[in-house]
């Protein structure tokens, strides 16, 4: 099923497409210590693609790889069918890919609806006279991304909020607030960085379903990184398991839940 | 009317044209103070530098001329010919916005992420190195700096207060001008940061480098573009202090004179500096005039910094500066 390059059919009747990104022989070192050890995997157009692993696994390593803020040694990144030359993370940013953060990154002296809007920078287009002086296209233009912005924002039933300063909210709406920026870049690639990490039950369950909207409604592809088997099993179409920088499993939740390595890799086997 | 009364208001006046040149340079700090957190001290020396190679370039001026002549025993100083000012002030900021490069590629580029203060020392390094180097490009000696500014006593308000009152008030009419190019300078930075795409950018630079990064802002090339702003700023300052006083390097020390602005407005308003340089103008010209006679006068030189440290006792965040609550 997974060998096809046209995709495959998900469980539950989803499309997937081809090939997004390709990670081709990955190695990232800091000085001695290896961070990521030659590890392939792709993610496919408008599937949930999932990277988990124990503690220092070198998950969040590899997130950061595939958005530009770490560079590799060692391998390929693959996007959209060409080699990506090094880029930096701005650049990897305006490829359109967006991210969240594990610790969450917000402009906190900003409204949620600001916050939201800096995700359509890339969208503005007409020059800085123009839009100084509020004149001919520029007020076009800042309409439509202020329509595409609420949109997102009533999507992620975060309407109530909108005028809020970011740094007043509470953990779980902050990490909304972060998706909703992310979304507003409509992102050909969607990374997200523990997005349930620090969360409650309810909101746990909360982000499950936004994300699992998001990947429906919008068709987004979507990687993203957890160490809560639980929840990951249940969201994503592949999973890749990692441990000690090492890729030891890459399947379906079902595939990878009776992988023998990821077992020993979760409830601890000795190293010897 | 009072004689005293009116003599109060002329100096009020003159008072708030004075303070318009203060906010001048107070607002290259705020913007510079905004995007990066650094409080920059060469903004006064930024000033000075774009006045001389104004003056330089108006004149002809060979750029390092001692230094050339020096090193190859000739005697070269002029090209021998004169440029147009509006041609030379284009060119000046050119040399601004390059310099503004200079600065983020060869200094601030590599202390991202270090303490405040030592940003604030590399500034004060900065701050002299390029009191150097303006010396070695354009000479020490004092210009005189005359783009074509109106200057000189306002006849219409001498006129028509003199039918008023019977006292004709002194108001420089370049003081005027600098009071409507200022606000013409306050109104574009605020139609700049609030409603351009780089604008924006800047803003959220300040705020988040990380999440910049992520919604695909580079932050080389927001420090050039402050930096560069903060170059123009300090060019239309450095032509107003150069036209008033002269081009020469006391006009760095005005930066000093910034400083208990932004005590009073904030370091991170637009209008607080506008609002601060306004009052410390207004105050310190009043309490000359009025308190001055009493103590021997002189006061301007300290009354802008004591207002300040009055301002620190009970206000440290300034009129309009972000309140800053620390959570317990």
């Amino acid at each position: 099923m997974l060998d096809s390059s046209e995709g495959y059919v998900t469980e539950d009747g989803r499309k997937i497409g081809g090939v997004v990104m390709e990670m081709k022989n990955i190695t990232l070192r800091f000085g001695g210590v290896v961070a990521i050890k030659d590890i392939s995997f792709d993610i496919r157009e408008g599937e949930i693609r999932a990277i988990i692993g124990p503690n220092g696994a070198g998950k969040s390593s590899m997130l950061n790889v595939i958005s530009g803020f770490y560079v590799p040694q060692e391998g390929e990144v693959w996007f959209h069918g060409s080699k990506r030359p090094q880029m930096r993370p701005f650049e990897v940013a305006q490829q359109g890919i967006a991210r969240t953060f594990q610790n969450i990154a917000l402009f906190e002296g900003m409204s949620v609806l600001d916050n939201v809007m800096t995700g359509r920078l890339g969208f503005m287009k007409t020059n800085i006279i123009q839009q100084a002086l509020w004149k001919g296209k520029a007020e076009a233009e800042e309409t439509e991304n202020r329509e595409a912005v609420e949109k997102i924002i009533d999507f992620l039933e975060i309407q109530h909020i909108r005028k809020t300063p970011v740094s007043r909210l509470p953990y779980g709406l902050k990490k909304r607030v972060e998706l909703a920026r992310a979304l507003a870049a409509e992102p050909k690639l969607l990374l997200l960085d523990e997005p349930m990490a620090g969360m409650n039950v309810e909101e746990k369950e909360d982000m499950s379903r936004f994300i699992l909207d998001v990947n429906d409604e919008f068709g987004t592809t979507i990687a993203l990184i957890e160490h809560d088997m639980g929840v990951v099993m249940d969201l994503s179409d592949r999973v890749v398991v990692m441990d000690y920088g090492r890729k030891i499993g890459d399947g379906t939740p079902d595939e990878v839940r009776n992988n023998q390595e990821v077992i020993d890799a979760y409830l601890g086997v000795s190293h010897d | 009317m009072p004689d005293q009364l009116v003599f109060a208001m002329e100096v009020i006046l003159n008072g708030l044209m004075a303070g318009v040149l203060y906010a001048l340079v107070a607002l290259g700090f705020v913007l510079i103070y905004k995007a990066s957190g650094i409080f920059n001290y060469a903004q006064g020396v930024m000033a000075l530098f774009a006045a001389m190679t104004l003056v330089g370039i108006m004149k002809g001026q060979v750029p390092f001329a001692h230094l050339i002549n020096a090193t190859f025993g000739t005697h070269i100083h002029y090209f021998g010919w004169n440029v147009p000012a509006l041609l030379a002030i284009i060119l000046t900021m050119a040399v601004m916005v390059l310099l503004a490069w200079a600065v983020q590629r060869f200094v601030m580029r590599h202390l991202v992420g270090q303490e405040p203060i030592i940003l604030f020392m590399a500034t004060i390094g900065l701050a002299y190195l390029l009191e150097g180097v303006a010396d070695l490009m354009w000479g020490s000696e004092i210009k005189t700096l005359d783009v074509g500014l109106p200057q000189g006593i306002n006849l219409w308000i001498d006129e028509s207060t003199f039918n008023i009152f019977g006292y004709g008030f002194f108001i420089d009419n370049l003081d005027i001008v600098a009071t409507v190019i200022a606000a013409l300078l306050v109104a574009a930075l605020v139609a700049f940061s609030q409603y351009t795409k780089q604008g924006r950018a800047m803003r959220a630079v300040a705020d988040d480098h990380q999440a910049a990064l992520s919604v695909g802002i580079s932050l080389n090339f927001i420090w050039v573009m402050v930096w560069s702003v903060a170059g123009f700023v300090a060019l239309v300052a450095g032509i107003m202090w150069g036209t008033k006083s002269g081009v020469q390097f006391s006009l760095s020390l005005i930066a000093l004179k910034a400083l208990p602005v932004l005590m009073l407005g904030g370091f991170t308003s637009i209008p607080g500096a506008i609002v601060g340089g306004l009052i410390i103008g207004v105050g310190e010209k009043l309490f000359e005039f009025a308190i001055g006679p009493m103590v021997g006068g002189a006061t301007e030189n300290w009354f802008a910094y004591v207002l300040a440290l009055i301002f620190l006792v009970f206000r440290p965040q300034g009129l309009f500066g972000e309140k800053i609550i620390e959570r317990v």
